[in-house]
């Protein structure tokens, strides 16, 4: 087994031991649990940054694959379900994975200083460890079916964070996530053996670079994909789950469920929608494109009516899933690198905003807008960092939340229908309109008149450290978007060239 | 003329029966209760262990036709040793959980029709006539009725059993008046000989005949599957039965009714399966969607079982529901599609002896299975079991980390869409969601925290504005388990700024902890439990055993 190899499993295995080990402790060592869950946690973070450093280095060959891992490893599970162990890294993935084991890191990191109400942090940092294996492992796997289990593996621990730990509705919260979560997975598992039936391997670089699929076939399981992953990105109007998850989740958990969670369901839609399907995903990219900017404009318009913090904030992924999404409808490579590029920066930001709402909402006891008023006067670094976060998410030029959007618009004009101009067009509009609702949030909570007093204005050191790393990324991706585009280009040119 | 006779090929049956004779012979000797059931125990151990070692030999066939000595009615070939194998570790296994509820009940009569089950289910796996599978099917079924009475002054229990008797003698007897209507238009009772004589084809005249007859001979073994519409006994004979009985039927005794299902539609009405396919695929949609549907309403655990059970058996069934498609009739088909049904049954058999073994846990002693309601936190109090029954109803679920469960449906999707069904294939995916809202709802509540008593409405101040449910929430949970079960659920106290003075709640009428589990019953749920993960990682096992033993 080679070093690289060896990274990838340990990226998996790592989070998954330290969660046996949370759990296996003995019930009263506490503390001690949450900070062995962290170590585990830090160490996957180190595992899967280190991915990027034994990589092949030479330019990527044209050899008829248009997926071409990092490394790989391919072991044989199930033979009878056509079921590989297969797992591997590329340009496309590894920022998704590196971005999941930081926030998992910066999460667990989180729970040390602060448990949330509703049950013990071991079994929350348990759980979360839990949720990075899953979410990893759907980055990772190179094999449909492989794929789908891991998919799987994300929806009861996030569950059971959003159902103990969660706020007033969490029941409630945690059961429409579920449901609506499972009804996309298995629609997944249905198209996943339309795929494995038809061309009787699950290998997903073997099927991005074959024309084993039929036309008929593949648009039968993009359909089923699609539905799939429209669930999980969310895509309007299958998005009713996210606002009801995002706001009763604990403030680790929304930060995971936006951060990298939604992204399972937009790197799906790259790897399995254009890779696999790529007939599908052209035969269904305009109504993609719709729903998309359906998505970015309602998400919008919802948001101007909000009155309450952290709904807003969930409310505004819609939306900036709808920018990710129109890129991938675009399957041009300035899309698809949009899409990338979204995702990482959607991660980055809106993590750090519900980091803030949470902050915010335990230090006033209210997350409503219209109590809330004066922030700058009682807590200066607060407004500051939530006045950061919500331009960052607004798309100015110089943070992370712009070249998303502008890729995005860019592309949908250089399709040059007139669908897709008018798309673009009215994408633009809807990034305006973005502008509004985050300006009239930092108008509400910021400024006006100091309407209450926070418990405890400044930041404490973990919080610091938690979010620090959120702040320089945003910032790093804004000034320097070749960190993931540089990487991402080959793959994605390759990966848009199989689209007919 | 004489026959020879077999008897290595009889081995495994011959040990079932001394088994139950030396069960009862114990009791009246000795009438020690730990002997009685080490004697059943070692009976029960020794009889897998010889079906075992016969299936690793040569097939071996017995009782043939003296003019056609293909024509067998005893075969002792891998299938059978699988299925024989199974009959006997269930039981085994179902014996082991039995030690707490034998504290109240007769235990060499338990054990003696225990093991006469046993015997029946054994000689239900070798059997190729029609004849002899029917027989050794009501040897399978009638200690059953008297397991489910044998709880003294119980209603629910002389209910359940006397329901489980009336239902059953009925769908025996539709099985044989199908068995004889069909002997009179083909003439034959051999599996074999049956599907040579359809495929030579059946006179015009007797055509309408052999048609009724297959289809009274699918009803009565539906009976035995519990597959809806021959469901309605399962519920109230699982929940009048100890719990350990319930584990048995819902184990045992519906792989008996699988077992008999697949060796009359694979062995003798394979030429057929165009006439049937549809039969087969209505029975299992229907059986899995009532299932999951009236599984959302129940309140009480066993009940909810038996539902779930009954869904389970939709499961079980619709990959043979493939042979309703020209292209799910051809063998290749048939293998993915008979080999699924074999694999989901063996997966379904463990998580549900873990199911079931947690409830007999957590209740103890010869306590039925109680209200769901009672289970709420159960989990925190004794985390182990907890946490096994936890496993087993996400793997019901099928969901990892019930991966067995998850790999089971897998499969199921994996041999319908190969067969070309694939809307069959949407229906089980979506019934699989239906199912998560049950399991789900009973997991969560194993892990909630205890109720607060009822504050008196005037004396305690109302600390917060009470989470007062939204219409919404009540629109949303409503169908998961009526007003009651979604307004129980939602109600669920938070620690507010009042908390710290609330006593802590009276633990309602429930579980005790894990601290009178007896041995016996922590071992066999231990080791229910321990199969259920290791063939959740290594589904390949249980996969190609069920290769294996494709009839």
């Amino acid at each position: 087994m080679s070093a690289g190899q060896m990274l990838l499993v340990a990226t998996l295995a790592v989070p998954a031991l330290g969660a046996a080990v949370v759990a296996l402790l003995p019930r009263r060592i506490e503390q001690g649990a949450r900070v062995t869950g962290t170590v585990a946690a830090a160490l996957a973070f180190l595992a899967s940054a280190l991915l990027y450093l034994g990589r092949d280095w030479s330019p990527m060959i044209a050899l008829g694959t248009p997926v071409q891992p990092w490394y790989q490893l391919q072991l044989d599970w199930v033979p009878w379900l056509n079921l590989q162990f297969h797992l591997g890294v590329d340009g496309i993935s590894y920022p998704l994975v590196v971005l999941t084991t930081l926030l998992t890191f910066l999460c667990c990191l989180f729970t040390i200083y602060r448990v949330p109400e509703g049950g013990r942090g071991r079994s929350l940092v348990a759980l979360l460890l839990v949720t990075e294996v899953g979410i990893v492992g759907t980055f990772l796997a190179f094999d449909l079916v492989l794929f789908f289990i891991f998919f799987e593996v994300v929806l009861l621990p996030m569950f059971a964070i959003i159902a103990f730990w969660g706020g007033e509705r969490r029941r409630h919260a945690a059961r429409k996530f579920a449901f609506y979560t499972l009804f996309g997975s298995v629609l997944l598992l249905v198209g996943v053996f339309v795929v494995v039936g038809s061309a009787g391997t699950a290998d997903i670089v073997a099927l991005t670079a074959g024309e084993a699929l039929t036309r008929p076939i593949q648009l039968t399981a993009f359909t089923l994909f699609a539905v799939a992953f429209a669930v999980k990105s969310p895509l309007w109007p299958l998005h009713t789950w996210l606002p009801d998850a995002h706001t009763e989740a604990p403030t680790v958990g929304s930060v995971i469920l936006a951060g990298v969670l939604l992204k399972m369901g937009t790197y799906g839609l790259i790897r399995i929608g254009v890779g696999v399907t790529p007939e599908g995903i052209a035969w269904a990219a305009p109504v993609l494109g719709v729903l998309a900017v359906a998505a970015i404009i309602i998400g919008a318009l919802v948001c101007l009516a909000q009155t309450e913090l952290k709904r807003l904030i969930a409310y505004s992924s819609v939306g900036h899933m709808g920018f990710v999404l129109l890129g991938i409808a675009t399957l041009s490579v300035a899309g698809l690198q949009a899409a990338l590029i979204g995702n990482i920066a959607h991660g980055i930001i809106t993590g750090l905003l519900f980091f803030l709402a949470g902050a915010i909402k335990d230090r006033a006891h209210t997350g409503e807008l219209a109590r809330l008023g004066g922030l700058r006067e009682n807590a200066p670094v607060l407004a500051g960092l939530l006045g950061f976060g919500a331009i960052a998410s607004l798309g100015l030029p110089g943070l992370a939340g712009f070249w998303g959007e502008i890729f995005a618009v860019v592309a949908a004009f250089q399709r040059g229908d007139t669908l897709w101009v008018v798309l673009g067009v009215a994408a633009a509009v809807g990034a305006a309109l973005t502008a509004a609702y985050f300006l009239r949030l930092l108008r509400r909570v910021t400024h006006g008149p100091a309407a209450l007093q926070l418990t405890a204005p400044g930041l404490t050191r973990p919080e610091l450290v938690a979010w620090s790393p959120l702040v320089l990324l945003a910032l790093a991706l804004g000034l320097l978007p070749a960190l993931v585009l540089g990487m991402a280009y080959d793959p994605v040119t390759a990966l848009a060239g199989v689209v007919p | 003329m004489i026959q020879t006779i077999d008897h290595v090929a009889l081995l495994p049956a011959y040990l079932a029966a001394a088994t139950a004779v030396l069960a009862l012979v114990t009791d009246l000797a000795l009438a020690r209760r730990q002997v009685t059931v080490a004697v059943t125990a070692t009976g029960a151990a020794a009889t897998a262990v010889a079906a075992w070692v016969v299936g690793t030999g040569p097939v071996r066939e017995t009782f043939c036709l003296p003019a056609a000595p293909d024509a067998c009615s005893y075969v002792a070939d891998q299938t059978s040793a699988l299925m024989a194998v199974l009959f006997a570790l269930l039981t085994l296994g179902v014996l082991g959980l039995s030690t707490g509820a034998l504290r109240s009940l007769p235990t060499g009569e338990y054990c003696f029709l225990l093991a006469a089950s046993m015997t029946g289910g054994v000689a239900l796996a070798y059997s190729r006539d029609l004849i002899t599978l029917i027989v050794a099917l009501e040897t399978l079924t009638l200690p059953l009725y008297a397991l489910v009475g044998l709880k003294r002054r119980s209603l629910a229990s002389a209910q359940g059993a006397v329901t489980l008797f009336v239902v059953s003698v009925v769908a025996t007897s539709v099985t044989l008046l199908g068995a004889a209507l069909l002997y009179a238009s083909t003439g034959v009772v051999h599996l074999n000989q049956l599907a040579a004589a359809l495929t030579g084809g059946v006179p015009a005249e007797l055509q309408t005949l052999a048609t009724v007859s297959v289809v009274l001979i699918l009803a009565g073994l539906a009976f035995k599957v519990a597959a809806v519409p021959f469901h309605a006994w399962a519920p109230a004979a699982y929940d009048g039965a100890p719990v350990p009985v319930a584990a048995y039927l819902s184990t045992a005794s519906k792989l008996g009714g699988v077992v008999a299902v697949l060796y009359v539609v694979v062995l003798g009405l394979r030429p057929w399966l165009d006439v049937i396919g549809w039969v087969l695929a209505a029975l299992a949609i229907a059986t899995m969607t009532v299932g999951n549907l009236v599984a959302l309403r129940q309140r009480r655990v066993v009940r909810l079982l038996a539902w779930s059970s009954v869904a389970q058996a939709g499961y079980i069934l619709a990959p043979l529901g493939v042979f309703a498609v020209a292209s799910g009739r051809t063998d290749e088909a048939l293998t993915l599609a008979v080999t699924a049904t074999i694999a989901y049954a063996i997966f379904y058999v463990v998580i549900e002896l873990a199911a079931f073994g947690s409830v007999a846990a957590m209740r103890g002693g010869d306590a039925d299975g109680g209200e769901i309601e009672a289970y709420r936190g159960a989990a925190r109090r004794a985390p182990l079991v907890g946490a096994a029954f936890t496993l087993a109803l996400i793997g019901l679920a099928g969901l990892p980390p019930g991966l067995a469960g998850m790999f089971a449906k897998v499969a199921v999707i994996r041999a319908l869409l190969g067969g070309g069904a694939g809307w069959l294939a949407l229906i089980v995916a979506i019934n699989a969601v239906i199912g998560l809202v049950y399991y789900l709802r009973v997991a969560a509540l194993l892990y909630s925290t205890p109720p607060e008593p009822e504050p008196a409405p005037a004396a305690v101040p109302v600390p917060a504005p009470a989470p007062a449910p939204a219409p919404e929430s009540t629109r949303v949970t409503a169908p998961v388990g009526g007003p009651a079960a979604a307004a129980a659920a939602e109600q669920e106290p938070r620690p507010g700024p009042a908390a710290g003075l609330a006593v802590p709640a009276e633990e309602p009428e429930g579980p005790p902890g894990s601290s009178a589990v007896p041995w016996a019953v922590a071992a066999a749920l231990a080791g229910a439990t321990l199969v259920a993960i290791v063939i959740g990682f290594a589904p390949q096992l249980v996969l190609d055993l069920a290769t294996l033993a494709v009839p």
